[in-house]
């Protein structure tokens, strides 16, 4: 999971930095929500087993992985270090495979990208790192008999994919519709165990492969035009459409 | 001088444009090959010009993203490429992601322009825009869909074998079934030309005014996230999904009234134009041409007209 500023706070980027600013409110990535609802309704079905949450941030993520206490899961683990701050996804792979490994889960999830930084794609780094089969983009989950079996949507339609467990799993937002915590389940969150680790219980930091060298804005769209329909907008379409050479 | 491998996505038996693009761009930089994973694939390679690695084994005919992890990283230890670029397909992410942990190679991602040493990549829903670069020996790039045009490559191709050594967990995981949905014309990946339909449309039928404007145009149909959700379009049209961003030359947005995600997912494009009734829609801050009034009324017309003026 990946606790983000909040999105009704904003988002910017620190110029100092050049990292993304999270001193504000953190709150859990939408799309991780997935992630814990598919993990809730399998321990479910099993009636058996164990949800954690798993996450890398500044040490006030804790807070926002309460959240998925909140919504049933088990308990919590926090890779959190000052070394690992602003680590590129190389850094943030190296280190859950880290955190992940001590765990040994059957099934890791992932939800499908995150809500700042939309890189799509931190799943297959870890899978690489754990050696484990990994499936993305899953819109329906199956698992049974030490496997899993998901539907994944490409652009192309919907393939229907077995692996073995261990495996890891990114469910797309299709998958499920997350609960809301309960009130009880945010009373009981603050008592469920929360466990952080450092760098060094991860395998220490990486050095960044990538680095951020300036921020600028995007280029202005030009000149735009407004017009109300007086019963000839096709026309005056199909005459901006040739003046832009698109006909 | 960068020695670049281009990882050439193919679906169909066909090599996909936005792979093509980043192999133009690869061209412009230098030494250059790209590469096709799969089975019987061989054929793949001829119209597209320069060296091209084919790796081709019945192992690799199901498009599953970590036996090319296998294939890629053999390539770039045996042949000593040290930049190694994608085109954002769901594939491409996981091959990409993949291959950067394995060689310890830096990521960047959703990158519209690349000169060798520097990319360029909107962030944070295109607000700012980030030159990036890389501090590792390999380095990975990942293109938005879109962001680079073909141009210019093709011709005769200097076709080599690349050798397939596959990873035991790299090959745990199986293809059960494929479905794909029917395509007609060009996937809005690949589309110069882009009409989307959204809830303003009023029912799912009336997408048929959203498929004769794209036919008369020669694009291809797109859909919002909440049409798709509701069952109205097929997902492969969705614009706006993880990673998935379209840069057409030009999109028309028809009852769409621009919810954030949608104006990540399409707001590259080169001209856009939008028909809403509402003069309010947030997508008329970001179109070239807005127009408010009935599309129903509206669509018909200019689609007619676009016909007309064609033949």
């Amino acid at each position: 999971m990946k606790a983000v500023p909040d999105a009704a706070a904003g988002r910017r980027i620190d110029p100092a930095t050049k990292r993304l600013d999270r001193a504000g409110e953190l709150a859990v990535s939408d799309f991780d929500t997935y992630a814990v609802e598919e993990a809730l309704k399998l321990r479910e079905a099993a009636g058996e087993g164990e949800v954690v949450v798993v996450s890398m941030g500044p040490d006030r993520a804790m807070d926002a992985l309460r959240k998925a206490l909140a919504m049933g899961a088990d308990r919590a683990v926090l890779v959190t270090d000052s070394a690992l701050a602003g680590a590129d996804a190389l850094g943030t792979a190296r280190a859950l495979a880290g955190a992940l490994e001590k765990e040994g889960a059957d099934l890791v999830l992932f939800g499908q990208q995150s809500a700042d930084g939309l890189g799509a794609c931190l799943w297959a780094a870890v899978a690489d790192r754990l050696r484990l089969p990994v499936v993305s983009q899953v819109s329906e989950l199956t698992v049974g008999d030490g496997s899993l079996t998901g539907k994944r949507q490409t652009e192309f339609g919907y393939d229907t994919i077995r692996a073995p467990l261990p495996a890891v799993v990114a469910v797309s937002d299709a998958i499920n519709t997350p609960r809301y915590p309960s009130l009880k389940g945010i009373m009981g969150a603050k008592k469920k165990p929360q466990e952080t680790l450092a760098a060094a219980d991860v395998g220490g930091a990486a050095e960044p492969g990538t680095t951020v060298v300036e921020l600028g804005s995007p280029p202005p769209r030009g000149e735009a035009r407004k017009l109300e329909d007086d019963g000839s907008a096709a026309e005056a379409i199909l005459e901006f459409l040739v003046e832009k050479r698109l006909v | 001088m960068a020695k670049t491998l281009v990882f050439l996505e193919h679906h169909e038996g066909e090599v996909q444009k936005a792979s093509l693009g980043v192999l133009a761009k690869a061209a412009q930089l230098g030494e250059h090959a790209g590469v096709l994973v799969g089975s019987g694939v061989r054929s793949l390679a001829d119209g597209v010009g320069g060296t091209v690695w084919v790796a081709d084994d019945e192992r690799l005919a199901a498009p599953l993203p970590q036996p090319r992890v296998d294939v890629l990283a053999k390539l770039v230890r045996d042949e000593g490429y040290d930049t190694v670029l994608f085109g954002q397909s769901v594939l491409a992410a996981d091959v990409a992601a993949g291959l950067a942990a394995r060689l310890d190679a830096g990521l960047n991602w959703g990158l519209v322009d690349f000169d060798g040493e520097q990319g360029r990549a909107p962030a944070l829903q295109d607000t700012v825009v980030v030159d990036v670069a890389w501090t590792s020996p390999v380095r990975v790039g990942i293109f938005r869909a879109g962001s680079l045009d073909p141009g210019e490559v093709g011709g005769d191709s200097d076709v080599r074998d690349a050798e397939v050594e596959l990873e035991d967990f790299s090959t745990a995981a199986e293809m059960v079934e494929q479905a794909h949905a029917e395509q007609q014309g060009p996937s809005i990946e690949d589309a110069d030309v882009i009409v989307a339909g959204g809830r303003g449309l009023g029912e799912p039928e009336k997408f048929a005014l959203a498929e004769d404007l794209a036919r008369a145009l020669g694009g291809a149909v797109g859909a919002t996230r909440a049409v798709v959700d509701a069952g109205w379009y097929p997902y492969s049209a969705q614009v706006g999904q993880t990673g998935k961003t379209v840069a057409p030359k030009l999109y028309v947005a028809l009852g769409i009234s621009g919810a954030i995600q949608h104006k990540v997912g399409m707001q590259g494009s080169n001209v856009i134009v939008a028909i809403n009734k509402d003069p309010n829609a947030p997508i008329f801050e970001y179109s070239d041409l807005g127009v408010v009034g009935d599309l129903h009324e509206i669509v018909p017309k200019l689609t007619e007209l676009v016909r007309a003026r064609k033949s």
